[in-house]
């Protein structure tokens, strides 16, 4: 039985493809211009470059199904492009983060009823875990030997850890400059970590130039693109379902390419066409650093052309000057009423303290730059304080301790006497948060 | 002036699977002429039907993309890497 059914392809009859590899994928479909074709390792329309696109013929899901499923992203796995026995090979099952009420912060910033969804608990940390979970499956079905990806940090951990539990073997690229944080947490999982003297959009075009050259590679956001963007729907699933099997009015979510902003959108009208909550307006808002703007910039344009820019930001996983998607978070954020912001690194660095001080959430650099933007947009009317609102922390503050270790420490270094402790001044009155 | 140029996987039918080509022209502009040329219809799938560079492909020359150039018009010397690739999201 069929309840919802978007733009069906003709049926994979792709040879090396067991039967429902990909559950109710259908095919691939381009965003651009529409064309179809088969469920296979490809990523861009053969015919105009747009982004190819999973299509599905969903099956009817219930609200019971699904919270009768695994505390993890395999609880929508019936909306996924996923096989039904995913659970029986080795992955990281991330997902099912909390999403908590933030009364404080909503206070601070005179927000009625704010969420933090903290998807800094997955498994090595961001969000990415989500993303690398389906792209893994899909690396899995295609007989890929090697499991790879170019990334701004987060993308290479969570790849390399997901490769080292699957036991494949991962081949992670990214910029040479990026928080050593970052880079020890990939090189633990895998001796094959390269750096790469240039920025992310030099990492991102040499990895398509391999991907375009090797046969077995799994590059997860190149060549397995579109199976690998569907995971970032189980956050606007689990925002719904945490809810109460409701949308939110308004969600504020970071941009670096753009995919993640345009998948939490897809999850809602997805959610809305399956019936399993009910129709209403939501408002998407996205966030960029200043040093990283370029949807930003367009958005406040009013232009569709996003002019590519070179990062200087210390907000480092938002940092790709060339967002593919970025188009597409124009899109959204224009039909749904919202807005693309853009703030300093102080700001950003200022962001990541808010959130410490009031929720005991410590962030790294792109969270650091959603709160300050959700600040900002309160600030110059853009965000209504009186609706309900949601911010997503994509990623964890161990990772960029550089960005905060400067404007935190000791509030005093004394002997351990009670008399110096006196001289300090700290009684109960003057003690801050 | 000539010039090597990295063809993506999808427009590889045009270039009977060869992944590297090498082509003649002063910018830009002038080799995708030179594809055309020697490989029929390519151009019109790396331009639109406005004859600009479609939305969702990355041209380097060298290691730039060629919208920090001069797009179409960016010099194109003797010797220089040409790469066409697809652009791609989640980083
Ligand atoms: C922590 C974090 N948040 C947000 C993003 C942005 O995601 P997207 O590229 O899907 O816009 C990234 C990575 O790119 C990230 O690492
Ligand atoms: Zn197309």
């Amino acid at each position: 039985m069929s309840a919802a059914t978007t733009e069906s392809a003709t049926p994979s009859t792709t040879p090396f493809l067991r039967e429902g590899a990909f559950g109710h994928a259908t095919g691939l479909s381009c965003r651009e211009c529409g064309h179809k074709i088969e469920l296979g390792p490809h990523y861009a329309c053969p015919e105009c470059f747009g982004p190819l696109e999973i299509a599905y013929d969903f099956p009817a899901v219930t609200r019971e199904q699904i919270e009768a499923g695994p505390a993890n992203i395999w609880r929508y796995k019936a909306l996924l492009p996923v096989p039904d026995d995913i659970e029986q090979s080795p992955n990281m099952e991330p997902g099912f983060t909390r999403l908590l009420k933030a009364h404080n912060l909503g206070r601070e910033l005179g927000i009625d009823n704010l969420w933090v969804k903290d998807d800094s608990t997955n498994p090595t940390h961001s969000f990415k875990d989500r993303v690398v979970a389906c792209a893994l499956s899909a690396a899995r079905e295609f007989g890929s030997k090697v499991f790879a990806c170019p990334s701004t940090g987060n993308l290479a951990n969570a790849v390399a850890a997901a490769g080292a539990r699957a036991g494949m073997k991962t081949v992670v690229f990214i910029p040479s400059n990026l928080e050593r944080a970052k880079q020890v947490n990939s090189a633990v999982y895998t001796d094959s970590l390269v750096a790469v003297d240039g920025n992310y959009d030099d990492v991102n075009k040499l990895a398509s130039e391999i991907a375009g050259e090797e046969e077995g590679w799994a590059f997860v956001n190149v060549n397995v693109r579109p199976y690998y963007a569907e995971g970032s729907k189980t956050l606007g699933y689990e925002i719904a379902e945490q809810l109460g099997w409701r949308l939110p009015d308004q969600i504020v979510i970071p941009v670096a390419s753009g995919s993640q902003l345009t998948k939490v959108d897809k999850a809602f009208r997805e959610l809305v066409k399956l019936g399993l909550v009910e129709d209403k307006p939501y408002k998407v808002f996205g966030a960029q650093a200043t040093g990283c703007s370029p949807v930003s910039v367009a958005f406040k344009g009013g232009t569709d052309a996003i002019r590519p820019v070179k990062p200087d930001t210390i907000a480092k996983s938002l940092a790709i000057g060339n967002p593919a998607d970025g188009i597409y978070v124009l899109d959204v954020c224009r039909r749904s009423g919202g807005a693309v912001e853009d703030i300093d690194d102080d700001a950003v660095r200022d962001g990541i303290l808010l959130l410490a001080r009031t929720e005991g959430i410590f962030t790294e650099t792109a969270g650091g730059t959603t709160v300050g933007v959700l600040k900002k947009l309160v600030e110059t009317g853009q965000l209504d304080p009186t609706l309900e609102t949601v911010v997503i922390n994509t990623g964890m503050g161990l990772k960029t301790l550089d960005a905060v270790s400067d404007r935190v420490g000791p509030a005093a270094t004394i002997p351990p006497t009670y008399a110096a402790f006196a001289a300090t001044g700290l009684t109960e009155e003057n003690v801050n948060r | 002036m000539s010039v090597s140029v990295r063809i993506p996987t999808i427009l590889r039918t045009y270039t009977g699977g060869d992944s590297e080509v090498s082509a003649e022209g002063a910018d830009l502009a002038g080799v995708l002429d030179d594809l055309d040329a020697k490989f029929p219809g390519i151009k019109g799938r790396v331009l639109d039907e406005a004859g600009k560079l479609r939305r969702f492909v990355n041209v380097y020359v060298g290691n730039d993309d060629v919208r920090f150039l001069d797009n179409l018009a960016t010099p194109t010397p003797d010797g220089t890497q040409i790469s066409v690739i697809p652009a791609v999201a989640g980083g």
